[in-house]
């Protein structure tokens, strides 16, 4: 069975998806992201679709079934690379994929990703997240 | 009316034989009605043409224009009404060209006043009607296929996107927006997008005459189609009385940014992307 490489750059996951998606690759990509982002602790995926020609309501709901995946393990998930063509009939069929980020290129996801997290680096130095941890302890 | 087979051979005959002063009064009726606008030898040649069409067909036992033997004469005939129609001809200079062949006939054949010539002259006479009404729908053809690629062009003119700035694109709209105008507008915007990496469009409705509430289904189409690309839009140029209207009808832009002027949609976007722009001081003064 074809699966779908999950790669690790930075603090990120990059998902290309480069072929058309039938029930068990989708199932199978959902496993294995969770379990990546679960194992490398990143908070980022960007989910590249510039190969699909084809986005319809099944796709989709892939791609919202793994945004809610990804914010229930703390990462953001931007879909990058929509192509003009799939973005008209997604407009024309009335659908529109809510919850779901989108960047032009895997460049301006990942800038968005960085800016959706500022105080990334902040964790280690102990600042006001450790305080507010505190004050949620004692009440 | 069709040619009878005998009236058919007749024709091919009286031209074949009368093959010099049928074509030069031809060109002469012809020069007269285009008053000097295609040159003489031109003209001579295109009527050589037809007339050589004409007496193959007679003689193929062409009995209408339809038939078979006659396929070099419509060859010829819609020939001749393509290059009047490009050359700017009227429908009337073009049909004349052929029914000038009908003067230059009769004056052949008043010589011998009887009931067999007047009959004759009647068969040539419908056979040349339908030579003219071929050169009338060609001529009528390729006027319409003109006007189909000048609107063509007219489309590609029409709808150019610029880049204002790193990251901003900008589509300045002109003219009435109809459906497929809306289509070739988002999907070259949407391209430009792809193709620059813009994370920003401005759309400016400056040019627009009128926004009813179909204009404004579309810009909210590409508005969105954008968004799911990952793009933000930016509509601009909205007159006082478009702004009256938009509100008039009821049409919602939701969340979508709309400015009054091309430069204050720049400003806003460059103020997203975190530029600042400041005037500086004028040196002259001090």
């Amino acid at each position: 069975m074809e699966r779908v490489p999950v790669l690790k750059i930075g603090d990120i996951l990059l998902v290309s998806i480069q072929l058309d998606m039938s029930d068990q690759t989708a199932v199978q990509l959902q496993d294995d992201l969770a379990e990546r982002i679960v194992s490398t602790g990143c908070h980022g995926v960007i989910i590249d679709i510039t190969a699909l020609d084809i986005v319809d309501s099944f796709v989709g709901r892939m791609l919202s079934t793994i945004a809610s995946i990804s914010k229930v393990l703390d990462a953001e998930t931007v879909v990058v690379g929509m192509r003009p063509a799939v973005a008209i009939t997604l407009v024309e069929l009335g659908l529109s994929l809510n919850g779901i980020r989108t960047a032009l290129n895997v460049e301006r996801g990942m800038e968005l990703i960085a800016a959706a997290r500022p105080d990334e680096y902040d964790d280690g130095e102990g600042g006001d997240e450790d305080a507010d941890d505190e004050t949620t302890d004692t009440r | 009316m069709a040619l009878r087979a005998e009236e058919s051979s007749r024709l091919a005959g009286l031209l074949s034989e009368h093959r010099e002063r049928v074509t030069h009064r031809w060109v002469e009726l012809v020069a007269n009605s285009l008053r000097g606008r295609l040159s003489q030898a031109e003209l001579r040649r295109q009527v050589e043409d037809l007339h050589r069409g004409m007496i193959e067909a007679a003689q193929g036992g062409a009995l209408d224009l339809e038939s078979e033997a006659a396929g070099e004469l419509r060859a010829v005939l819609a020939e001749l009404s393509r290059g009047r129609a490009r050359q700017g001809f009227t429908a009337t200079e073009t049909a004349v060209s052929v029914y000038a062949l009908k003067d230059a006939l009769l004056e052949l054949m008043e010589t011998e006043a009887d009931a067999d010539t007047l009959r004759d002259y009647v068969a040539f006479s419908s056979f040349v009607d339908q030579m003219g009404l071929f050169t009338f729908e060609s001529f009528v053809r390729t006027r319409e296929s003109l006007i189909a690629d000048q609107a063509e062009q007219l489309l590609e003119l029409s709808t150019p996107v610029v880049k204002i700035w790193e990251g901003v694109v900008a589509v300045p709209l002109v003219g009435t927006l109809d459906s497929a105008r809306a289509q070739v507008v988002m999907e070259r915007l949407l391209q430009t997008l792809v193709d620059t990496g813009s994370p920003y469009a401005i759309i400016d409705i400056t040019g627009v005459p009128a926004v009813d509430t179909q204009v404004a289904q579309h810009i909210l189409k590409t508005v969105v189609a954008a968004r799911l690309m990952g793009a933000d839009c930016i509509i601009s140029g909205i007159r006082p009385q478009i702004a009256q209207t938009i509100v008039a009808l009821g049409i919602e832009f939701g969340d979508i940014a709309t400015k009054a002027s091309l430069a204050d949609a720049l400003r806003h976007v460059l103020r997203l992307t975190g530029v600042t722009t400041s005037r500086r001081q004028s040196r002259r003064e001090s």
